[in-house]
């Protein structure tokens, strides 16, 4: 199976704080990988490196390797905006740029690709279809991407990741902030996305990463405790902690 | 312990004297509405956005060489201070914000926003009139500047800072450079705080007397060159209420009804735009 990302001893401080205390697992391509584990264990910090969205604020660092393609994504040389166009991220809140839901769409696109007018529409119907939004937005592009609810802003940011076609989509808790009916519609999103995309997934929702994840990390205090098949985890994981957190014990 | 009564009671006399205070601060306010409004609107015909300012001792003229000064100077002050300010406002919100120089700059800001204007005034004075040899409506500008800009850092900084860490790392998550982060997100979600900001700087130099009278003084003609004196309201009516003449003196009412009327409605429209949220 390809490994899409290796990522090996990596360790992660933010100031003196080591965060995470080397890591090593693979995200196979086209499977979706889920993070589970208490909070502040570190799954988010690690999405985050992935990306490296941490280079946004000063004090924090990486050391190890992420290899992205074969390529160590962490050398400093690393053209961050292309990295990032071609890793991208949904994040916990939605989080619609307050412009047209059209414009949320095509303003990232205009950048990197040097679209026509009919060309740029056809990719944000494209976009809008992917993330199971079209039918309820296409008439309306023209709104304000803040006018649709929680679950339709999700996603249009996921809609917004998708159009400039990235290979690998970090989602960093998707669905914490949505009900029932948006949750389950990301989830089937999330799972026909994985078609073309290699996904990474953190949840606090068990349920969830054993309903969308091939594959189950189950991390804590900046460990990786367990990395193994979804059904593995959730039915004989080897770790006595995972074991405990699955069940309830703990976290 | 007291009784629910005695509490009562001195709750009703805590909340007697809150409302005594805030009826005297609005009464001046009213009383300065009131008598701009008794004196000046006499004053208000058509001729005064007409005819240049009179000389002594003649009847009618108008205030048109003052408007048009006035309004020249605040667009060139605000256009040189607002766009100088809103990047330097920018940085201490976007690129240093967690630089060690930051706070110190902020720190300075502060206290030109609170420098009297009458120094400001005195500044450009020695910097500009006297190697110019002459009063002129580009050192006006220049000082009226000098004021908008710390304004306009303090605004632009504060909204930007309310702008959610969470956005701008969206639009870095697509890959967008930071540029165009601030520029088409972080600015678009501040847009209507920004606006606010320059119409309040607007606002603030449209009344400014100090600052002009030592740096354009007035001028008695119509005058569009900016290296030469020009006419202004504030200096106008400045000048013109100490003199014994009347029809000056209902001139400078008028004058000062204008302004404040400029200045009420700009500070209700930098309201209005404040209040829009997220600019639809």
């Amino acid at each position: 199976m390809h490994e899409k990302i290796s990522v090996k001893n990596l360790k992660f401080f933010y100031g003196a704080n080591l965060a995470l205390k080397g890591i090593n697992i693979p995200l196979y391509a086209n499977k979706v990988t889920a993070f589970i584990g208490p909070s502040g264990c570190g799954k988010s910090t690690l999405l985050r490196v992935l990306n490296r969205m941490y280079d946004l604020y000063p004090g924090q660092h990486a050391e190890g390797e992420v290899s992205f393609d074969g390529r160590n994504i962490l050398n400093p040389g690393e053209d961050l905006n292309l990295l990032r166009a071609r890793i991208g991220m949904v994040f916990q809140k939605p989080t619609p740029f307050p412009m047209t839901i059209y414009d949320n769409i095509a303003f990232g696109l205009k950048l990197y690709e040097n679209l026509s007018k009919s060309e740029l529409d056809g990719r944000v119907e494209d976009s809008l279809k992917r993330a199971a939004l079209w039918t309820e937005v296409k008439d309306k592009l023209g709104a304000s991407g803040l006018s649709l609810s929680g679950g339709q802003q999700q996603r249009l940011c996921i809609a917004r990741t998708v159009a400039i076609k990235p290979e690998v989509i970090l989602f960093d808790e998707p669905c914490s902030a949505l009900d029932p009916i948006s949750t389950a519609k990301i989830e089937e999103l999330i799972d026909e996305l994985k078609t073309e995309y290699t996904i990474a997934i953190v949840t606090h929702n068990m349920q969830q990463a054993a309903r969308v994840s091939e594959y189950t990390a189950f991390m804590y205090l900046g460990e990786l405790v367990e990395f193994d098949e979804t059904s593995k985890i959730f039915t004989s994981p080897t770790d006595p902690r995972t074991q405990d957190y699955i069940t309830g014990r703990f976290g | 312990m007291a009784s629910y009564s005695a509490r009562r009671r001195n709750s009703s006399i805590v909340m007697g004297l809150c409302l005594a205070a805030t009826g005297i601060g609005i009464a001046w306010l009213f009383l300065i509405l009131f008598s701009l409004l008794v004196n000046g609107i006499p004053g208000l015909t058509f001729a005064v956005f007409t005819e240049m300012t009179p000389p002594p001792g003649e009847h009618g003229g108008g205030l048109l060489n003052a408007i048009f000064g006035s309004v020249l100077m605040t667009v060139i002050g605000v256009g040189i201070g607002a766009p100088i300010g809103i990047l330097a406002g920018t940085y201490l919100a976007e690129y240093g914000r967690h630089s060690k120089i930051t706070p110190v700059i902020r720190f300075i800001n502060d206290i030109l926003l609170s420098a009297p204007s009458i120094i400001i005034g005195l500044f450009v004075y020695g910097a500009v009139v006297v190697p110019m040899r002459s009063f002129s409506a580009v050192a006006g500008s220049i000082a009226l500047a000098v004021i908008v800009i710390p304004v306009v850092v303090r605004t632009t900084e504060d909204m930007l800072l309310l702008v959610p860490n969470t956005l701008r790392e969206a639009a870095s998550a697509l890959g967008l450079p930071r540029s165009f982060v601030i520029r088409r997100v972080a600015y678009r979600a501040a847009r209507a705080g920004l606006i606010t900001g320059v119409l309040l700087a607007v606002a603030r130099v449209g009344g400014e007397t100090a600052p002009l009278l030592f740096t354009v003084l007035s001028n008695q003609f119509w005058s569009v060159n900016l290296v030469k004196p020009m006419a202004n309201l504030p200096v106008t009516i400045n000048n013109f209420i100490n003199n014994p003449d009347a029809n000056w003196k209902q001139l400078a009412w008028t004058g000062a009804l204008l302004i404040t009327v400029a200045v009420l409605s700009l500070n209700i429209t930098a309201r209005f735009f404040g209040a829009s949220k997220d600019g639809r």
